[in-house]
């Protein structure tokens, strides 16, 4: 492209819009300060029964370790903001979001991802269950469901009330009513849910 | 998200002074709200001191027969533990009604009282909102605010607390534990550590900078039917529009507390002596002061319809 004299250039124009963008960024910026560089830190965690030592940008939150350094692609980033559930991964047994959290945070914890659960050849019941019920339409928020699901049944098996357990003393069973409000932090935008609680209820061996 | 170094306090006294040390720096444990925060730069702490290493995740009885809840239990455990669920149901059913199972096995005790507001306007970098950028003007009145405050709030601010578990602590006479950067150690009322607006919406709490929750106190049981009981727009995993935690008694007294109505739980002991005089009574005294917004309006009626759905309830349950 010709610069013509009194006309912006298609690089003087992206130029100038990065300079807008910069100067954006800064302005949404509440807090004052400097800008730091980025800070490395070093984690050795246990992924799937396998070491990891990584040195990361003390950004990095451990859906990023999994996903971007360690190449564990199957659990997804949907919200990043803990609202959608994809990103659900067990945290020394228990299901958490993995883009709430630090990878800097865990040092010696076992993280479980889909790829720890089964294999194609080997699947967890829940996968195998998955498969059998159709509980999914584009998959995005599958490895999250399946994970938060393993999670699930383990509080449950522990005893741990939810909102709709009617008598706290009580050993809490998996009614359909329990399940849907013990898998609310996992959204599926297909609307897979009916098929989402069959697995699950076949696999928890209640009646749903 | 702003680069930020990172360390591990070990005990509680080193993490308030590494805290205290640097004006930027904050103490992160669950980090469910603060690292949401952070990648937003609604939140730009430039040191971080990760608390999550400092042994304070115990519940314990106290020789005085109430409970020391250690600042980092996780709020699912705290919801599940035998003594709270048998003498204190009013906050297991408030933790249970609040955020997602992947989200309560993260988030703590603490960090649950210290979470900030959900007004969409101190979300929006975009927008003036004082208690994110004090002095640059509320936008949320004359916005849209039918989630926010109809009470408590100024002309700065309006925005509500989002937390159910601190309204059952409020009405349960909680007190919060801390330890200073020099060591010294204070309780504060759950009454008092909340702060209301004003012309500082960005003040929230009186803790100084470096003062760490190192457990949360809970007197003796009371007796009597404790409920909590949660309106919102989705059957589970929302914030409240309006939530009442009670302990009711048999003969129609009791202690009740708000959530979703005020920048804090919002109780008001002097008027639930009028409980027995029935519910107009109370309520008309406890929520004097409202002002709302067209918006939200309809919180108050709302309001008043729960608390009588909770009398009901508690008288059934007696």
């Amino acid at each position: 492209m010709d610069d013509l004299p009194g006309c912006l250039s298609r690089r003087d124009v992206l130029i100038a819009s990065a300079g807008t963008a910069a100067m954006t960024a800064v302005d949404g910026a509440e807090a004052a300060g400097p800008a730091l560089p980025p800070t490395m830190a070093r984690v050795a965690l246990e992924v799937n029964g396998k070491s990891h030592t990584v040195d990361v940008d003390t950004r990095t939150s451990l859906l990023d370790l999994l996903r971007e350094r360690l190449q564990l692609t199957g659990t997804k980033k949907g919200c990043d903001h803990g609202q959608c559930g994809a990103c659900t991964v067990l945290l020394d047994g228990r299901r958490i979001n993995s883009c709430l959290t630090l990878a800097v945070m865990h040092p010696g914890a076992k993280v479980t991802t889909i790829e720890g659960l089964g294999t194609p050849a080997r699947m967890h019941p829940l996968q195998a269950a998955f498969v059998a019920h159709d509980g999914y339409q584009c998959g995005y928020c599958t490895p999250g469901q399946i994970c938060s699901a393993v999670g699930m049944l383990d509080e449950l098996k522990q005893g741990m009330p939810s909102h709709v357990t009617a008598d706290l003393a009580a050993k809490p069973l998996l009614s359909a009513e329990e399940l849907r409000e013990r898998m609310s932090g996992n959204i599926c935008r297909c609307g897979a849910y009916s098929n989402i609680a069959e697995a699950i209820t076949r696999v928890a061996g209640g009646a749903a | 998200m702003k680069a930020f170094s990172f360390e591990r306090a070990r005990t509680p006294a080193e993490a308030a002074a590494a805290v205290a040390q640097r004006p930027d720096a904050r103490f992160i444990a669950g980090g469910t709200n603060l690292l949401d925060l952070m990648k937003l730069q609604i939140e730009a702490p430039t040191h971080l001191v990760d608390v999550n290493a400092l042994g304070l995740d115990r519940i314990e009885a106290t020789r005085d027969g109430g409970l020391r809840i250690g600042a980092l239990v996780r709020n699912s455990d705290l919801a599940a533990d035998a003594a709270v669920k048998r003498d204190y149901p009013v906050l297991s059913r408030a933790l249970l009604a609040g955020a997602s199972g992947q989200l309560r096995n993260r988030a703590t005790t603490a960090g649950n009282l210290l979470q900030r507001t959900r007004c969409a306007y101190f979300y929006d970098t975009a927008q003036p909102c004082n208690k994110r950028r004090p002095g640059s003007g509320c936008s949320a009145i004359g916005g849209v605010s039918r989630s926010l405050a109809v009470i408590g709030g100024s002309p700065a601010c309006i925005a509500t607390h989002p937390s159910d578990m601190a309204v059952a602590m409020r009405v349960l006479d909680a007190e919060v534990e801390t330890v200073a950067p020099d060591g010294q150690t204070r309780r504060i009322p759950i009454a008092d550590f909340h702060k209301l607006p004003g012309d500082t919406p960005h003040v929230e709490h009186g803790l100084a900078h470096g003062e760490l929750i190192t457990s949360v106190l809970l007197p003796p049981p009371v007796a009597g039917v404790h409920v909590y009981r949660k309106v919102r727009d989705r059957a589970s995993y929302a914030f409240a529009l309006v939530s009442v935690a009670g302990i009711l008694q048999r003969d129609g007294t009791g202690r009740l507390a708000f959530g979703g109505m005020a920048p804090k739980p919002w109780r008001v002991e002097a008027a639930e002596p009028a409980l027995g005089q029935g519910l107009r009574a109370f309520f008309g005294q406890a929520f004097a002061s409202a002002k709302p917004t067209d918006d939200n309006a309809f919180k108050l009626p709302l309001a008043e319809r729960t608390l009588a759905g909770v009398l009901q309830a508690a008288k059934g349950a007696s």
